[in-house]
C-alpha cells in the first residue's frame, strides 16, 4: 500500500494505462515539461515521449477537436482541460461532436476519450478557476460523467475511464489533489465498478449524498453529527451519468431522509435530478422532502467570500437539521 | 494640442495600409485575379500556368479514360443533386444542400485521394462522397430524416457530414496527427503514406475552429490539406463582407502555403490538390487551397437567394460552368465524342431513377431504434427509457 494524494493517484493510473496500451495518449496545455499546472501529468512526457504526451497550442476547442480526430484514427486520447472554466470554448466540440458521433454513425464508430477537468472552488483562485459545470455534461446524452473523491478511486476510476469505449468527462476535485489516502498500486483488478455509487460511511438517521470535493465535507459533517448523537449515512455518488440510484434508494429507504450536496448552484443542478428521482422512487419511505445543499445561484464569487458561497460542514449539518425537522 | 491631432498621421498611414490590402472590386464579379491557377479556360482551352509546370505535368500523366471519368463523375453527381432538389420540392426530403456549380472543385480534389487518405466533408460534399464510393442514397438519408448520416466512415475513408460549420477541420487535423503517430507519412511508400483533406467553405473561415485547426496543423506539421470552396456566399453574406483579403492569403499568416485555384476547372483543381496532397504525404505539412467557385443554387432548399443577390452575377458564372468547359475540351481534343456524352446521359437518367426509387422506398427507422447506439456499453437510463417507451407504445391498441 502507498500513501499518496489524488493528483499522484491519477498520475499513477494514467501511467499504468499508458504502459498497458500504446494507443493511449494525453493532450493538453502545459502537460509536458511542466507536468500540468497541477502536476498531474508530471514525468509522463519524460517517460513516454512527446508523441504520447502532447503539449497543445492554447485553444481548448482545438484540443478536444483534434482529440476526436485521434480517436477516429484508433487512439485513446486523454484530454486535460486546465481549469473547469476553460472547458467552455470546447463546449460545442464536446456536446455536438463527441457526444453524438456514435449515434450519428449508427454505431459504426466509437470515440473512446477521457476529458479530465479539475473542478470546483476553495483554492482562492481568480474567476473562471473554481466552476462546477458537471450538470451541463451530465445533461448531454452520449457522454458519461464521473467524479472521484479519494486517492484509491482516483487511481482506479481514471484507468477504468480510459478503458471505456464511451467518451467520459472525468472530474477531479482540485482542492483535494494533495489529500492523501491508501492506494494499492500493485493490485491488478479494480475494487468496484466505475459507474456505481458507494456507501462512504454507514449511518441510520439521514442519508447525505455527495460527489467529488463534497464527499470529505460530508464525512467530516457525519463525524461531528455522531458526536451530537445523530447518525449520518454518506453516499459517494461517484458517477453522475449514469446515476446509480440503487445504492442511494436503498439508503433512503432505510433512513427516510435525504440531503443532496454539491458545490454547483442548486438550480437545475445534480441535486435537482437526484431529488426528483428519489422522491418518485422512495415516496412512501420519505419522512421529509429531499433537501438540497449547494452553491448559491450566482456567478462564482470573489475568492475572499468563497467560503460563504461553498457548502461547508455547517451548511451540510444545517441541511441535516432541516431534514430531521419534519 | 489635442490627442486627436497627434493621431491623425497614424490614422492616415493605417488607412493606406488597409486600402492596399483590401480588394476594391466585389469578389463575386471578379475572375479570381492574377494568382488564380487555371489549366482550362471557361471556353475549354487547355493552358499552362506560368511558374508551375508541375501542374501541367500531372495533367499530362492522365489517360483519356481519366479525363472522361472527370466528366462522367461531374455529370452523374449533378444529376443526383438535381434529383435530390426535386425530391425535396415534392416533400420527400426535409431539406437539400445543392452542390450545383461546385462539381469540378469536388470531383477534381477527390480524384486525387488514395485509398488510405481520409476526407472530412461539410454537408455539401456530394461530389467527394460519390468519388469516394459512398452510395448517394446514404446522403439522402440524412436529408430525408431517416438517420444522421449512417454510413461507415471507415469503409470509404469519408467521414460523416458535419453540420456545425468548421468543426470537422479540427477532426481532420487530429486524424492527420494520428497518421503522423502511425509513422504513415514521409516513408516514401506510396501505399503507406497518407494525408487528410478537410473541406469547408468561405463562410467557415470566420469560425474559431477553422482558425484553431490552422494553428494546430502548423504547430504539428500535420499532413492535412485545407480545401476551401469559396462559393462566394455564406448563405446571404457575400465573401467581400467576410474577408478583407483573398482567403488563400490567410494561410501565409499561419505559416503554410496557400493557393487559389479556379474551382470550376477540374484539371487545375486536380493538379493543385495533387501537389498539396503529395507534399502532405511526404511530410511537408499543411497547405490551404482556395477553390474559387460559385454557388449556382440556393444555400439550401430553404433559402431564397433572389432576396440578396442579382441574377446578373449568376449569369456571369454560368459562362464558367465546370462541366461545359470540360466537355468543350474533350470534344476539341478528340478525347470524347457525342456517343460518349450520350452514353453518360443515359447513365445519368438511370441513376436518377435509382435515386428516386431508392428515396421513396427508404423505410422510416423503427421508433425504438432511437435508443440504439447512444453508448457503446449499456447505460441504465437509456435502457430504462427504452423499456418505458416500449411499455407506453404497447399500451395502445395495436401498439400505436
Amino acid at each position: 500500500m502507498s500513501e499518496i494524494g489524488i493528483g499522484k493517484a491519477i498520475n499513477a493510473g494514467m501511467r499504468r494505462a499508458m504502459e498497458r496500451d500504446p494507443k493511449v495518449v494525453i493532450m493538453g496545455e502545459d502537460i509536458g515539461k511542466l507536468g500540468g499546472v497541477f502536476r498531474v501529468t508530471e514525468n509522463l512526457q519524460k517517460d513516454f515521449g512527446e508523441d504520447r504526451v502532447i503539449d497543445t497550442p492554447l485553444a481548448e476547442s482545438g484540443i478536444v477537436g483534434t482529440a476526436i480526430g485521434m480517436a477516429l484514427r484508433g487512439y485513446r486520447p486523454i484530454v486535460e482541460i486546465q481549469f473547469d472554466g476553460f472547458v467552455y470554448p470546447a463546449f460545442s466540440q464536446i456536446t455536438c461532436q463527441v457526444a453524438k458521433m456514435r449515434a450519428r454513425s449508427l454505431g459504426k464508430i466509437k470515440l473512446p476519450m477521457v476529458i479530465r477537468i479539475p473542478v470546483g472552488g476553495g483554492i482562492g483562485a481568480v474567476e473562471h478557476h473554481s466552476e462546477s459545470n458537471e450538470a451541463y455534461f451530465a445533461h448531454t446524452a452520449g457522454l458519461r460523467v464521473v467524479a472521484c473523491s479519494n486517492p484509491e478511486d482516483a487511481y482506479w476510476m481514471i484507468q477504468q475511464a480510459i478503458e471505456s469505449d464511451d467518451p467520459i468527462v472525468f472530474y477531479e476535485p482540485k482542492r483535494r489533489y494533495h489529500e492523501k489516502g491508501e492506494v494499492d498500486l500493485t493490485a491488478t483488478t479494480a475494487p468496484r465498478s466505475l459507474f456505481g455509487a458507494t456507501i462512504a460511511r454507514v449511518g441510520e438517521d439521514v442519508t447525505v449524498a455527495a460527489y467529488g470535493p463534497m464527499v470529505k465535507v460530508c464525512l467530516d459533517a457525519a463525524t461531528v453529527a455522531a458526536e451530537e448523537g445523530r447518525s449520518i449515512e454518506v453516499i459517494d455518488l461517484r458517477s453522475l451519468s449514469p446515476l446509480d440510484l440503487d445504492v442511494l434508494a436503498t439508503s433512503v429507504e432505510k433512513t427516510g431522509r435525504l440531503v443532496v450536496t454539491h458545490e454547483a448552484p442548486t438550480f437545475l443542478g445534480m441535486g435537482a435530478e437526484v431529488a426528483a428521482a428519489i422522491s418518485q422512487r422512495c415516496f412512501y419511505h420519505l419522512e421529509s422532502p429531499v433537501i438540497r445543499v449547494g452553491g448559491y445561484n450566482l456567478p462564482y464569487p470573489p475568492s475572499r467570500v468563497e467560503e460563504d458561497f461553498l457548502p461547508d460542514l455547517d451548511r451540510v449539518l444545517d441541511g441535516v437539521d432541516r431534514a430531521l425537522a419534519y | 494640442m489635442s490627442d486627436n491631432e497627434v493621431a491623425m498621421p497614424e490614422h492616415a498611414a493605417h488607412a493606406a495600409a488597409v486600402a492596399a490590402l483590401t480588394a476594391p472590386v466585389p469578389e463575386t464579379m471578379r475572375d479570381g485575379g492574377a494568382e488564380l491557377v487555371q489549366l482550362l479556360t471557361p471556353e475549354g482551352e487547355r493552358v499552362d500556368h506560368v511558374g508551375h509546370p508541375e501542374y501541367s505535368a500531372s495533367i499530362d500523366e492522365l489517360t483519356d479514360d481519366d479525363l472522361r471519368g472527370f466528366y462522367r463523375d461531374q455529370v452523374l453527381i449533378r444529376r443526383v443533386d438535381a434529383e435530390a432538389t426535386a425530391l425535396q420540392r415534392q416533400g420527400e426530403l426535409g431539406i437539400w444542400a445543392s452542390l450545383l456549380g461546385q462539381e469540378a472543385a469536388q470531383v477534381g480534389s477527390a480524384r486525387v485521394l488514395r485509398t488510405q487518405d481520409y476526407a472530412f466533408p461539410t454537408y455539401r460534399e456530394h461530389g467527394v462522397a460519390w468519388v469516394r464510393g459512398v452510395n448517394p442514397l446514404n446522403l439522402l438519408g440524412l436529408f430525408r430524416g431517416v438517420n444522421q448520416g449512417g454510413w461507415d466512415p471507415n469503409e470509404n475513408n469519408f467521414h460523416l457530414y458535419t453540420i456545425v460549420i468548421g468543426a470537422q477541420t479540427l477532426h481532420a487535423v487530429g486524424y492527420a496527427m494520428g497518421i503522423q503517430h502511425d509513422h504513415a507519412v514521409g516513408t516514401g511508400d506510396p501505399d503507406r503514406d497518407a494525408a487528410v483533406i478537410a473541406y469547408f467553405g468561405d463562410g467557415a473561415t470566420a469560425q474559431g475552429d477553422v482558425n484553431e485547426s490552422f494553428v494546430y496543423a502548423a504547430s504539428m506539421n500535420a499532413p492535412v490539406v485545407f480545401f476551401c470552396q469559396n462559393n462566394q456566399w455564406a448563405i446571404s453574406q457575400p465573401v467581400e463582407k467576410q474577408t478583407r483579403i483573398p482567403l488563400y492569403q490567410r494561410a501565409r499568416g499561419f505559416g503554410f502555403p496557400g493557393v487559389r485555384v479556379d474551382g470550376n476547372d477540374v484539371l487545375a483543381v486536380y493538379a493543385v490538390t495533387k501537389a498539396a496532397m503529395n507534399a502532405a504525404r511526404s511530410g511537408q505539412g499543411p497547405m490551404m487551397i482556395e477553390a474559387y467557385t460559385y454557388r449556382m443554387g440556393a444555400h439550401t432548399t430553404s433559402d431564397d437567394p433572389t432576396k440578396y443577390r442579382v441574377s446578373a452575377d449568376v449569369e456571369v458564372w454560368k459562362l464558367r460552368d465546370p462541366i461545359a468547359r470540360l466537355k468543350a475540351y474533350l470534344t476539341s481534343s478528340g478525347k470524347a465524342d457525342k456517343s460518349y456524352f450520350d452514353a453518360v446521359e443515359v447513365e445519368a437518367d438511370a441513376l436518377a431513377v435509382t435515386i428516386r426509387e431508392g428515396c421513396l422506398s427508404m423505410p422510416d427507422p423503427e421508433p425504438a431504434s432511437m435508443f440504439d447506439n447512444v453508448y457503446v456499453d449499456e447505460h441504465p437510463l437509456v435502457e430504462a427509457e427504452r423499456a418505458a417507451f416500449a411499455a407506453y407504445t404497447a399500451s395502445f391498441e395495436g401498439g400505436h
